[in-house]
């Protein structure tokens, strides 16, 4: 018996991620018996879908931040992308450019994706600090995605090949939702099993050493910081799908809430610990938190910043207690 | 003396060569009229206008000096002012009072990243992240998300829009919390404690210095700087907008400390640096709002794109590899 209950403790680093799926776990059983109409399957999908572009950043800022770095820019990128494929897809008498949505989707990725390389570069080759170059990096991107269109936001309506995408539905699930899911599934692979995982939590765990073992430090800097915003921009074609529109001013400030949510997820913002899984769970909260206003009515949405500011400090000084010291 | 001057000439270059651009853009950007009792022109505007920031970068670089960020001043600021609308407005308090108490819980704001920070010991990042989300909402809450507008006190008005000497009285203000700051720092111990515990904290601790201490004031500090940032912003609009009163503003901070050539790793500080970095930013502003080519002014939104790339050059220059290399090519010349 006091074999099993030993067993059944969690490990000391595991004991963040308990906390957050203990506390996701109350926070969605207090919100089922409080508010009628939370514990349908229709709310806990469109929880999923509504916050599926802010999830992918989130899933690719936990490996920026698991490698001890920090990405700013990916709300200004989800703007960006989806305008840019917005106006890639709308036709040549609305002025856009009429393209195919199977080649405008991998455009978008793939640029978002150059752009994310390029940071990674030169925060690699210059030994600049990753919040500053990031910061760079949103003011450029923020800035073209309001100086690509005149329009601020752009309606995708009637685009025949873009329909199909917005129409997808299995099991109330949109396509949003059923991207976010399997994005976090492969990148929890990703960051177990694989090499650039492994290499990720070592540069995280202290640079200087990675670099002696022989680990490819700066290839994988590289990678990282171009998975990030390959999640922002896949984030902001998931708006577009969500929203049916572009929209140069959406993600304002979502770069804090991607950052909350790696932090209730249990990693540390030192990098080197943490799960990408334990980020879903942190979405997870952030998302309730956020619906939870439109139920109680007179609650206004507002004291969602607070909670989640309230949760933040919870978790951070949680990590102070749980985690192993790092020297 | 010669070695902070020697930093300060590369930003006060980079601001010439903004102002000399303006000129040949637009002959009339240094003239200066008197209308109303009060000097007009271009040059007032940028120093109007660059208060805000200036204030915020004078408590962010003794932050940044001892290795530490404060992410939330633009919070602070706003909520300065919805504190401040709320005093004025719903309770009709005395305008001294509101001042006084506005800035004394700006300043518990710093106080509580700094309790974080050197008491509890979390990541300055992370530790003032919690305000930088939290505060908008507690801004927000006191305005209920409303903008509040502010029309009821003159004295209030006076702190953003007044006239002082001919000349707006941001300025005064700014020039005021520049001298002071400068004259308690840097010819007291104070500054060399600063750069002590951004340098080596561990040394510092052996010397016997409180390196708590010295922690908990600057941030209290910086919490102080963002509420009379917050009121002036907030007289300014005359009205407490908690949405987007200071949003970003903490960005625009680091980078003119940054452009004034203190570096984001803590120890050696430049006050005037951080100053002129203000300047630099608030002139590239003013510069893209007033440049026209081919007779059509260029669109505000190219003022991030712009910004972006100024951050981005200067930041490269900055870096160790850069100067590295124009070591070795000065080497290989000699």
């Amino acid at each position: 018996m006091t074999d099993l209950i030993h067993r059944l403790r969690p490990k000391p680093q595991h004991v963040p991620l308990v906390a957050t799926a203990a506390v996701f776990i109350l926070l969605y059983a207090v919100a089922c018996i409080r508010y009628e109409g939370f514990a349908s399957w229709f709310q806990a999908t469109s929880l999923i879908a509504d916050n599926a572009p802010l999830g992918l950043a989130a899933i690719g800022m936990t490996f920026v931040i698991l490698s001890g770095g920090i990405d700013l820019s990916v709300g200004a990128v989800i703007a960006l992308s989806s305008i840019f494929l917005a106006s890639c897809l709308v036709p040549p008498d609305q002025g856009g450019a009429g393209m195919h949505a199977g080649v405008a989707i991998p455009l978008t990725l793939v640029g978002g994706t150059a752009f994310g390389a390029v940071m990674g570069a030169v925060i690699r080759v210059f030994k600049l600090p990753p919040f500053l170059v990031t910061l760079a990096g949103m003011f450029l991107v923020r800035g073209l995605a309001l100086v690509l269109t005149e329009q601020k936001r752009i309606s995708i309506i009637g685009v025949e090949s873009f329909d199909p995408l917005v129409d997808f539905l299995v099991f109330d699930f949109n396509l949003p939702a059923i991207v976010f899911i399997f994005a976090t599934l492969l990148a929890v692979a990703v960051a177990k099993y694989t090499r650039f995982g492994r290499t990720t939590y070592a540069i995280g765990g202290n640079e200087d050493s990675a670099n002696l073992m022989g680990l490819p430090v700066g290839s994988t800097t590289v990678k990282i910081y171009a998975l990030s915003s390959l999640c922002a921009a896949a984030g902001g074609v998931l708006h577009a799908i969500g929203s049916q529109s572009g929209d140069a001013s959406v993600g304002y400030l979502l770069e804090l809430d991607a950052i909350a949510a790696v932090v209730i997820g249990g990693t540390l913002l030192t990098g080197g610990y943490g799960y990408v899984i334990g980020t879903f769970l942190g979405l997870l909260i952030l998302a309730v938190i956020t619906v939870i206003p439109t139920y109680e009515g007179d609650l206004n949405a507002w004291w969602t910043r607070i909670v989640i500011g309230v949760l933040l400090l919870a978790f951070i000084l949680l990590q102070r207690v749980a985690q192993p010291r790092k020297t | 003396m010669p070695e902070a001057l020697k930093k300060l000439l590369w930003p006060l270059a980079a601001l010439g060569v903004l102002l000399l651009f303006n000129t040949a853009m637009n002959p009339a950007f240094f003239s200066i009229t008197i209308s109303d009792g009060r000097l007009t022109g271009s040059l007032v505007d940028v120093l109007d206008r660059a208060t805000p920031v200036i204030l915020l970068a004078l408590g962010m670089t003794l932050v940044i000096a001892t290795a530490g960020v404060d992410l939330s001043v633009g919070a602070v600021m706003a909520m300065a002012g919805s504190l401040a609308a709320m005093l004025l407005v719903d309770m009709q308090a005395h305008l001294s009072a509101v001042i006084v108490l506005t800035l004394g819980v700006c300043a518990l704001a710093g106080l509580w990243n700094g309790v974080l920070v050197s008491i509890v010991g979390i990541q300055p990042i992370v530790a003032t992240l919690i305000l930088m989300v939290a505060g908008r909402g507690i801004a927000q809450l006191m305005t209920d998300g409303q903008i509040i507008p502010i029309d009821s006190s003159p004295g209030f008005a006076f702190l953003g829009g007044g006239t002082f000497l001919g000349l707006p009285f941001t300025i005064t203000l700014a020039v005021s919390a520049v001298v002071l700051t400068i004259v308690v720092i840097r010819f007291t111990a104070l500054g060399l404690f600063i750069e002590s515990v951004g340098g080596n904290e561990t040394a510092s601790r052996y010397a016997g210095l409180s390196v708590r201490g010295v922690r908990l004031s600057v941030y209290t500090f910086t919490g102080l700087c963002a509420g009379l940032a917050g009121l002036i912003y907030a007289s300014d609009i005359t009205a407490a907008d908690a949405n987007y009163a200071g949003l970003y503003l903490e960005l625009d901070a680091i980078l003119a400390v940054v452009l004034g050539g203190t570096s984001l790793m803590g120890g050696r500080f430049y006050l005037a640096g951080s100053v002129v970095g203000a300047l630099i930013i608030q002139t590239l502003n003013t510069t893209i709002l007033m440049t026209e080519i081919n007779g059509a002014s260029v669109p505000v939104e190219y003022n991030l794109v712009i910004k972006a790339l100024v951050v981005f050059v200067v930041c490269l220059l900055q870096s160790e590899t850069v100067k590295q290399m124009i070591m070795r090519r000065r080497a290989v010349h000699d």
